[in-house]
């Protein structure tokens, strides 16, 4: 295999792998002011996820890694244009990411009321923007001759790319609903798993309708099968968790981001990121790669490091895999 | 500029991170080998303490990684086959062990076998001086730039050795730098704050060990700065003579260059007026001998001007000059605080003079000051280069972010970061008061336990 498809698939690999683990962390956030009715409720929830969420988001810092040094160029390209988008982003990070850790650090309920805030905030806000990313990465920007994005912040917002954040957003509240019906017990789970069935169908509408303009806009075989896929995953997500299959739910959405993710990536394909203005200045996974030296001596990395680092991750999971009770949840 | 905030920004809270893991690390082994009780309190309590810090760390580290796209296009563009490598190993070696083993390690008191839970802190603590390291390494490409090759029709570096650019002589002075300022900095802040309780004559069985620890880390930290700062001053000599003149303010090449303390008057080089100097001893910093030559500003700006064009190679004097002198002067008044604390608390004493740890209290801000002064020198030092004789910063910028783009996001983050830093500060002030839990409640919080009634060893 060429090293510049080999990179392109691990870094696919790691945005997806970023949207199915911090999207079932962001849900939790989303759905925080929604199913946790007093603070003990709400400190379960956020406990279900306490000792995984900055693993989690190390994917995104990875994936960030590994785009500049194997694709500089589409690095470049990317994180200036879509500058706005990104600072939506980090900032959303930036408050929920110090929620979590000082939420619990003091005791007064106004103290918690905004932690609350910042955490709901940061959720919603990259779980939104995630979407409009993606949408316009395969849809594509106008670009210069020197890759640079030629528009403004309005020319991201069109009608595909909110469309996109819509269904992520509503993808991860959804993935969040069933971890939370897997991950707590009585009436927290119970109202995580009705919860989840709404959402599910609210859901299923945007979800199809981005998948389908994908298909036809961009779309190629590779991609459909992967779209097929994730709305069957879809669908028995929904049937299992109303079953109270909670663990087979979760998988179910787990497939139907991870495979919607794959669908967007393979649409993409050849192009990294594809110009709109003068199909001569799309990027690709070869006129943005790095050398062959330096994609080399990265793959000699990750070849090493992804092994290790996907077993320490699965075995935090392991270790955390009991359910969080409201009753064991500490007073103080 | 954005960069520059929020890189001083990040930097506040990274050397603490870095010594802290490892002073929690400590504290958490005597407590394994000793079954000290004492041990375990001061575990919990900096342990609690050192959290509070890593959040922002890690928060404000993020968007270290997405600036240099944002901001930086061209640049990202231009070095990235050479300057990305040690990012992605970064992430993929250092950053996901400490982003991982963090959260097991907080969590995990009572879920894990306490050797095992051990283990986690110290993975913590060497995943953040490997993180120092890769990004070290990132950062002295930008110094001196080795292990590369033009590509004329790219248009960019590319990476011919990847060895060289992890052994630049850049990296291996700068990291122990770094990692013993780290040290003087948790050094500081652990005296600081035991100095607190033992101003209220509180728990001294658990803020005497770490006492000890904080003081003996602030000195072997302080000298390590003194040994790893003359090495790296000699490699910045070698390898860019024009930020080691920039120190100085020395416009004339001289032999036996003398080192001001202080000066007075304007530092252009046409009627500056030192009020102490030392003979010879820039000389001796820059080439190890107290006759030395040092190049000065002039003559390296008119060889810069024949190698590289028409053009100012000269960074901003005054800025250069204090920001020397910040970062020598804060560092020693650290280690001079710990001595003198080491001096008066020896063999169990008190000292009794009411204003003697409000002062040490203070003094824990001088290495934060150290800190972002010595960066501050490294990078402003380089320019008007982004990377030496290489890239200017000037041209590094993204091309079509505009203005008002800029203008909000760095206000924006400013914003978000000051209301941060007013928190995590309230919040570490607190906690530092408070002091550590009592015995009962360490000892029942640290052991495995597998009672589904119990309520759990920590939670948000």
């Amino acid at each position: 295999m060429e090293l510049t498809t080999l990179w392109f698939t691990l870094i696919a690999v790691l945005f997806t792998g970023y949207f199915i683990l911090e999207g079932f962390d962001f849900g939790v956030g989303i759905l925080l002011p929604v199913l946790g009715r007093d603070n003990r409720q709400r400190r379960a929830m956020i406990n279900t996820i306490g000792p995984v969420w900055d693993g989690n988001e190390v994917w995104v810092i990875t994936a960030g890694g590994a785009m500049f040094a194997a694709f500089p160029h589409w690095y470049a390209s990317l994180f200036s244009g879509f500058y706005m988008l990104f600072f939506a982003i980090l900032v959303g990070l930036i408050i929920r990411g110090t929620a979590f850790e000082y939420r619990g650090k003091g005791d007064t309920d106004r103290w918690r009321r905004n932690w609350d805030r910042c955490l709901f905030t940061g959720s919603v806000v990259p779980a939104f923007v995630w979407g409009v990313v993606v949408a316009n990465l395969v849809r594509g920007v106008p670009l210069d001759a020197n890759f640079d994005y030629t528009g403004s912040i309005w020319g991201l917002l069109n009608g595909y790319a909110l469309l996109g954040g819509l269904t992520t957003l509503l993808l991860f509240s959804t993935h969040g609903a069933y971890f939370l019906h897997l991950r707590t017990t009585g009436d927290l789970a119970d109202r995580a798993r009705r919860l989840g069935w709404k959402l599910g169908v609210a859901t299923a509408v945007p979800v199809l309708a981005f998948l389908l303009w994908t298909q036809i806009a961009h779309g190629n075989g590779a991609s459909l099968v992967l779209i097929v896929l994730a709305v069957l995953a879809l669908a028995a997500g929904l049937v299992l968790d109303y079953k109270d299959r909670s663990g087979w739910a979760f998988a179910a959405t787990a497939l139907t981001i991870g495979s919607a993710s794959a669908a967007v990536f393979c649409a993409l394909w050849p192009d990294v990121l594809p110009s709109t203005s003068d199909a001569a200045n799309s990027l690709t996974h070869e006129n943005a790669a790095a050398t062959q030296k330096t994609l080399g001596i990265m793959s000699w990395a990750a070849v090493v490091f992804l092994p290790v680092i996907l077993l320490y991750q699965g075995w935090t999971y392991w270790v955390f895999r009991k359910r969080v009770m409201v009753e064991r949840i500490p007073v103080a | 500029m954005q960069f520059g905030v929020t890189t001083v920004y990040h930097f506040l809270f990274v050397p603490v991170t870095i010594g802290l893991s490892l002073l929690v690390a400590i504290l958490q082994t005597l407590w394994r080998t000793t079954h000290k009780s004492a041990y375990l309190r001061a575990t919990k309590f900096w342990g609690k303490l050192f959290l509070i810090n890593i959040a922002m760390g890690i928060v404000t580290g993020i968007v270290q990684e997405f600036q240099f796209g944002m901001n930086w296009s061209a640049y990202s563009r231009f070095v990235g086959d050479v300057f990305g490598a040690p990012l992605a190993f970064e992430a993929l070696v250092a950053f996901f062990l400490e982003s991982t083993f963090i959260g097991v390690w907080i969590f995990g008191w009572d879920r894990l076998k306490p050797g095992l839970h051990l283990a986690c802190i110290w993975l913590v603590a060497f995943g953040t001086m490997a993180s120092a390291y890769f990004i070290l390494a990132a950062n002295a490409f930008m110094q001196n730039p080795v292990g590369y090759q033009l590509n004329e029709t790219a248009g960019r570096a590319e990476l011919t050795d990847f060895g060289a650019v992890l052994t630049n002589p850049v990296a291996l002075a700068a990291f122990p730098h770094t990692v013993f300022a780290a040290w003087l900095t948790a050094g500081t802040v652990v005296v600081a704050v035991s100095g607190y309780h033992f101003m209220h004559r509180r728990d001294l069985d658990v803020h005497r060990p770490a006492m000890r620890l904080g003081i003996l880390t602030t000195i072997v930290g302080g000298l390590g700065l003194v040994l790893s700062g003359d090495s790296l001053g000699k490699v910045m000599t070698a390898t860019q003579p024009m930020k080691m003149a920039a120190a100085e303010a020395l416009y004339q090449t001289t032999y036996n260059a003398p080192f001001s303390i202080l000066t007075i008057g304007s530092l252009d080089g046409s009627r500056g007026t030192p009020i102490i100097e030392i003979p010879g001893l820039l000389s001796f910093l820059a080439t190890g001998s107290f006759n030395g030559e040092v190049q000065g500003i002039n003559d390296l700006n008119a060889q810069y001007q024949d190698l590289y064009g028409p053009g100012e190679y000269v960074p901003y004097i005054p800025l250069t000059y204090w920001s020397f002198r910040a970062m020598i002067g804060f560092g020693m008044l650290a280690v001079a605080m710990a001595v003198i604390v080491w001096w008066f608390t020896r063999r169990g004493r008190l000292p009794e003079h009411r204003l003697f740890w409000p002062i040490a209290m203070w003094m824990a801000v001088t290495p934060f000051l150290a800190n972002s002064a010595g960066w501050i020198f490294t990078e402003m030092g380089r320019q008007p280069w982004v990377v030496f004789s290489l890239y200017q910063t000037s041209e590094a910028v993204s091309p079509r972010v505009g203005a008002p783009t800029v203008a909000i996001s760095f206000i924006g983050f400013t914003l978000v970061y000051l209301v941060l830093a007013v928190v995590a500060l309230r919040l570490f002030l607190r906690f530092a008061k408070a002091g550590p839990p009592d015995e009962e409640g360490a000892m029942a919080t640290s052991s495995p336990s597998d009672d589904p009634d119990k309520p759990m060893a920590f939670a948000y």
